[in-house]
This record gives structure tokens, C-alpha cells and sequence, in this order.
């Protein structure tokens, strides 16, 4: 304990960043609660001199518009099918990883790649591999080539290519693309994490093991992963929050068309529908959005805590 | 389950290899281990006892040699078809599992004609927690425990598989002084209860005495000595193992033989027959010395320890390789503090010659 005449120098240590945070974090919170419970806050109307009434107005308007519910889904979808994915995979990379001495360092780079290299560069990228023609934005009348190396892979095995982004994409094909990009992009953070965990389990377990004739995968499931568990609890707690926030990734395939050109607006989120509320200056109806993502993602942090405090015993 | 080990050596490659030196762990030990003992493996860091252990386990490979299960040779069998319980170090109980899940574990994994039926396993887990007296502790997770008690786990799920081998890596060196000297027991008991043939390493001497029915000496990858503790401790091959077994430790000074008399400095302290002249390495336990007022070794009187049963007494001499020594006699003989000096006779049979190069023991007759 610091002692009272100590006291000030401690704050004034504290103030910058006290400042800061007060500035940048609290009061932007603190207004954002403010402004998704005023009516129809605007704040072009609030510089007008505009007075707001209080009331819940906002969420009643944002839960009734039907983008709203189409950008739930979107996200929910998105979640639920790339965390999943993306954990399981990159459990496994780093198992295998971790169990090789060759071309580990070198491995370990390639797989770290993604998470260097800007997601939006990432999804012109996967644009272009997806592609079926050679321009991104097609129209009805466009010729069709196949320039995309996805779809050149599978023609080349015989298929039939699939028209995943372009001009008349189905939905199903849309998110499937987003599911890989997304876990793909996922990968290198989880891997990352789940090695560094590997490599802290201590080995006189695995030789345990082996003393007490343990079959491989039995090893893998009653003493990797339950060791691991506290990382995998991360990695699936942060795994969902980022999936909620899911946004540039659909930018960077789609555009800000968010959707094929024939349906924008298909596959946006949540993060999106903010967006295009402030864009349209209702401050009010964004931060409403917003208090909505929040406690969804409280809601499913505390669902994923105390899923994990059943499974991590130790 | 008899143990042999024929020509066991072990040589790890450097790691930098430019230094190019490779490590030699173990070096052409041979020994049998009878059946049902309790053999410890004893010697400082570095000496090649664990790695003894390990090869024993199958979990490292010997570079040459074989090692024999009874007349199986099961040099090339992998780990877990030796058939062995082993106790690690830090025990590597599973901290997600119950005491009962981790002494479950190894009976879960057997296949084939060995699998038991559950009724079974449970059965083998409890009489394994019940001879190692954790029958209470069974739901509690590793965590909850006492070292103590985690050490009684790590026993009760090596022995549960019923090993034809037991091997104990540093079992004691985790556990405070009180538990230690507790648990020494509690293993030496097991053993004896189980009748399996055990093998266990330590760095201490105190330890391996007090339980082994023979001590391996080791040291640099070299044995240096098997036998029963007490024998090694009365009749050490060399100096090494001389210096190495006995709280406190052997008194080592320099002196030499002169016509059939062992010198210390001018003190002619014994008459010997059979050894040539020369320049040796004398080494006298402190239990080896008796006061006496015409006794002809002259130390400087330092310091009385008193510790109830028998006093230490403390005494220099510049012959001395050690700056002090220590001498423990009878509480009964009374020492006087006020003197300078203190003087000593020797017993013949605490009292070892040492050549100066070789440090190898030169045995000798008292005339």
C-alpha cells in the first residue's frame, strides 16, 4: 500500500494513461449506452440543437429491420461454422507441428504467414481465386471464363466449375467461400497459441504414457487435449468474439457491395449494419446495433467460461 | 524378476558439433540385479544413474550392451511391452484426472487378452491404493494432494499393472526431510510387501543405505562399487566411494608410509605391514577416531559439538585436504575445552590408505 503522501505521485504516474483511457474508452462507452437510448438520435441533429427523448426506440427499430435479422444470421453462420473449423484444424496443425523436427521452424513460418499480411489484400486474394471470370464484378451478359484457380482445379479434375462470388451466386456457395477465407485467416493466431501450449506440457507425461502403453490417439484425447485445454478455452473464447465482429473479411472478397452484385448487402454483419447506420448519420439506431453485438458476445463469453470451467480440471 | 545388465553402455552424441565430444553416460556396466531386491543406483549429478534407469525402462536406448528380464533379453523391446512401472522424478501425474482416474489409466490401455472388465479394474486400482495407504484419497485431484501423498499415487499406478520391474527415479529428492525419511520407509515396505524387484536413483547416500539391499556406486558413467550398503561403506574400493558414503563425511588427509608406518606429518599414526613406501591418500571416518591423551595423531582443537548421544569434535590438522575435521566419539569421554590440541588413536578398520594417483584403495595388515 502506497502511503497518503506518496499518494499523488502515483496518480500523477497513472494520469496518461488515465487520460487516455478516459478519453478513447470510457466516454466513447459511456455515449454510446447514451445514444442508443435516445429517439432517433442523429448527430447532424444534435449540432442542430435537437433535443432526443428517452426511450428504447432504437433497438425496437433495429430489431424490426429485416437487414438487421439477415446480418444476424450472417454472423451467427459465420460463427458457429469457423470457429469450430478453424480450432479443430489448427489443433491439429500444431499437433503435427509440434511432433516433427524437420522443416518445423520453416513450417511454423508458412503457417504464420496469413496473420502478417492484411486481411483485405488477403481477400482480393481469394477473390480472384474463386473467381469464374476474368473480371471481379460480372454482369448477366458477361462472357464466362474460368480464371479462378479454384475453379480451374476443378475442372481440370472433370467437375463442373461453380459460380462461388460472381453474378448469380447462390448464398450457400457465398458462405462457403467466407467459411475457408475466414478459417484460413483464423489459422495462424490459433496455431500459434495451441504450439506455444504444446510446447509448455511437460514431457514426463508423454513418457508416462508410453511407459503405461498408451495407444496414440488415446494419448491425443485423455492427455494432450485436456492438458491443452485451457488454451483451446482461449483460443474458442476469442475465436467467437472476433467472429462476431466479422467484417473486413467480407469487405475484402465482396467489396462494400458486402453481397454478390446482384444481391449487396447479402453477406453483411453486424459490424456492417453499424456501419451503414452511421453512415446514414443515425447515431441512435448504431449504437443500438452495437449494445445489441455487445451482449451477444457477453452472453456467449459466459456460456463458453462455464462450458470451460466443467472441462478445464486443473 | 531377475535384471541383468550386460555391458550397458550409453554415449549421447555432442550437441554442437563442432565440439565434436560426444558424452559417455554409462560405460560397460554389468550387473544382475537379483530377483525381488531393492538395488539403488547412487552417485553425484552426471554420473549415469538415471540414464541407467532410463535404459532399464526402454525409454532411452543403449548405445551397446543388452539387458535382460529374467532370460527374456528385452534390449530391443519397446517400453510399454516390458512390462515396468516407473516412477518419475516429479511423479507426471495427470493434473485433469482423479487420483483413481490416474491409477485406472494404465489398466485401461491394456488390450487384447490382458483387457480387464471394469469390475476388475476398479478392484487392481484399490488393492494398488490400499498397499500404498491412499485408499481415502481417491476422488481428489492431484492438486489437492501433499507431495507426499502425490509420491503414494505415482507408486500405487506403477504397481498397478503388476510390473515385473519397479523403477523409482529420485524418489525422495521432491519431499521435505520428515516425509522423506517416511517415505523411504513406505517404499522399502511396499517393496517388501510386493516382492517386486526394484531399482530407484538418488544423490543421496543416506537414502540408498538405509533401504537398499545393495548399493550401486556410480561416477562419471563408471561403476565404482556394488554391494550392501554397510560392506561398500566398511570397505570402499577407492576414494571416491570412500568420500561419497557417510554423514558426516570421511576425513581425508595427506600422509605417507615410511617403513611400515603410516605418517601424518610427524605422527607416526599406525604401524601396517604389506605396503610399500609411498606418498597415499589417508581417509579416516569420524567414527574412526578415539580420544586418547598419549594417542600419537596431534590435531588443533577447534570446536565441541554436543548432540546429546555422542559429541563432534572439531580439530585441524595441515595435513588435512579439508579445512576442518570431525570426529564423533561417545558423549561419555569428556573433552577438554580449554586445551590446544587434541589427541587421537585411530581404529584400524575406519582408517583406509588411498594411492595418490589412482585414488584406488591400498589394502594393508595391522601388525
Amino acid at each position: 500500500m502506497v502511503d497518503n503522501k506518496q499518494q499523488w505521485k502515483a496518480w500523477l504516474y497513472l494520469a496518461p494513461a488515465i487520460v487516455l483511457l478516459l478519453v478513447f474508452t470510457v466516454w466513447p462507452i459511456f455515449n454510446t449506452v447514451r445514444m442508443a437510448f435516445l429517439e432517433n438520435y442523429s448527430g447532424l441533429k444534435a449540432a442542430a440543437g435537437m433535443q432526443f427523448e428517452f426511450g428504447i426506440g432504437n433497438f425496437l427499430k433495429v430489431v424490426e429491420y429485416k437487414r438487421f435479422i439477415q446480418c444476424l444470421k450472417n454472423t451467427c453462420i459465420l460463427c458457429v461454422l469457423t470457429v469450430p473449423i478453424s480450432t479443430i484444424l489448427a489443433l491439429l496443425i500444431a499437433v503435427a507441428l509440434n511432433s516433427i523436427k524437420f522443416l518445423q521452424k520453416g513450417l511454423q513460418t508458412i503457417f504464420f504467414l496469413p496473420y502478417v499480411t492484411n486481411s483485405i489484400a488477403i481477400g482480393m486474394v481469394f477473390a480472384a481465386m474463386f473467381n469464374i471470370v476474368g473480371s471481379f464484378y460480372g454482369t448477366e451478359n458477361e462472357l464466362i471464363v474460368t480464371a479462378g484457380i479454384i475453379n480451374n482445379v476443378i475442372e481440370f479434375f472433370g467437375g463442373q466449375h461453380v459460380n462461388w462470388i460472381n453474378y448469380g451466386s447462390t448464398y450457400e456457395a457465398n458462405m462457403f467461400v467466407m467459411v475457408v477465407y475466414i478459417v484460413w485467416n483464423a489459422l495462424p493466431f490459433k496455431i500459434l497459441v495451441l504450439l506455444g501450449g504444446l510446447q509448455g506440457i511437460n514431457k514426463q507425461y508423454y513418457d508416462a504414457a508410453k511407459v503405461d502403453g498408451t495407444p496414440r490417439r488415446r494419448v491425443f484425447t485423455h492427455i494432450t487435449v485436456p492438458l491443452l485445454s485451457p488454451m483451446l478455452a482461449y483460443v474458442v473464447i476469442t475465436g467467437f468474439i472476433s467472429g462476431f465482429k466479422e467484417y473486413t473479411s467480407i469487405v475484402g472478397i465482396f467489396g462494400e457491395n458486402m453481397g454478390p452484385p446482384d444481391d449487396a448487402g447479402r453477406l453483411n454483419t453486424m459490424v456492417g449494419f453499424i456501419y451503414d447506420a452511421l453512415e446514414t448519420n443515425s447515431q441512435g439506431r448504431a449504437s443500438a446495433a452495437a449494445l445489441i453485438l455487445f451482449a451477444i458476445i457477453l452472453v456467449v463469453t459466459l456460456i463458453n467460461n462455464q462450458v470451460s470451467k466443467k472441462r478445464i480440471h486443473y | 524378476m531377475k535384471v541383468v545388465l550386460q555391458n550397458l553402455t550409453k554415449i549421447f552424441p555432442s550437441r554442437d558439433k563442432k565440439a565434436g565430444k560426444e558424452v559417455v553416460a554409462v560405460n560397460d556396466f554389468t550387473f544382475e540385479i537379483p530377483d525381488g531386491k531393492l538395488i539403488g543406483l547412487l552417485g553425484p549429478s552426471g554420473c549415469g544413474k538415471s540414464t541407467t534407469l532410463y535404459m532399464i525402462s526402454g525409454l532411452q536406448k543403449p548405445t551397446s550392451g543388452k539387458i535382460f528380464f529374467g532370460d527374456d533379453d528385452v534390449t530391443e523391446l519397446s517400453t510399454e511391452n516390458r512390462g515396468i512401472g516407473l516412477v518419475f522424478q516429479n511423479y507426471a501425474l495427470y493434473p485433469h484426472m482423479t487420483v483413481k482416474q490416474n491409477i485406472l489409466f494404465p489398466l485401461q490401455n491394456l488390450k487384447g487378452k490382458d483387457k480387464l472388465s471394469k469390475e476388475e479394474m476398479q478392484k487392481r486400482a484399490y488393492e494398488a491404493a490400499k498397499l500404498v495407504q491412499i485408499d481415502e484419497l481417491m476422488e481428489r485431484k492431484p492438486s489437492e494432494l501433499s507431495g507426499g501423498q502425490q509420491q503414494r499415487v505415482a507408486i500405487a499406478r506403477a504397481l498397478v499393472k503388476m510390473p515385473r520391474v519397479l523403477l523409482l527415479d529420485e524418489p525422495l529428492s521432491n519431499l521435505d526431510a520428515r516425509l522423506r525419511l517416511q517415505t523411504r520407509e513406505e517404499i522399502r515396505r511396499i517393496q517388501k510387501e510386493t516382492g517386486i524387484t526394484t531399482v530407484f536413483v538418488t544423490h543421496d547416500q543416506e537414502e540408498a543405505m538405509s533401504i537398499s539391499d545393495m548399493i550401486v556406486v556410480m561416477k562419471l558413467g563408471v561403476v565404482q562399487q556394488i554391494g550392501k550398503p554397510q560392506e561398500v561403506y566398511d570397505d570402499p574400493t577407492n576414494l571416491f566411494v570412500a568420500k561419497f558414503l557417510g554423514t558426516p563425511p570421511i576425513n581425508v588427509l595427506e600422509g605417507k608410509v615410511k617403513g611400515g608406518k603410516v605418517y601424518i606429518g610427524e605422527d607416526a599414526v599406525l604401524e601396517v605391514s604389506g605396503v610399500a613406501d609411498q606418498d597415499v591418500v589417508i581417509g579416516i571416518r569420524p567414527e574412526g577416531f578415539e580420544l586418547d591423551e598419549n594417542g600419537p595423531l596431534h590435531c588443533a582443537l577447534s570446536n565441541v559439538e554436543i548432540m546429546g548421544r555422542d559429541v563432534s569434535i572439531v580439530s585441524t590438522n595441515p595435513a588435512s585436504v579439508n579445512p576442518l575435521i570431525r570426529s564423533i566419539i561417545n558423549a561419555d569421554n569428556k573433552v577438554d575445552l580449554g586445551s590446544k590440541t587434541v589427541r587421537y588413536s585411530v581404529k584400524p578398520h575406519k582408517f583406509f590408505l588411498f594411492n595418490k594417483e589412482t585414488e584406488e584403495r591400498i589394502r594393508y595388515e595391522v601388525k
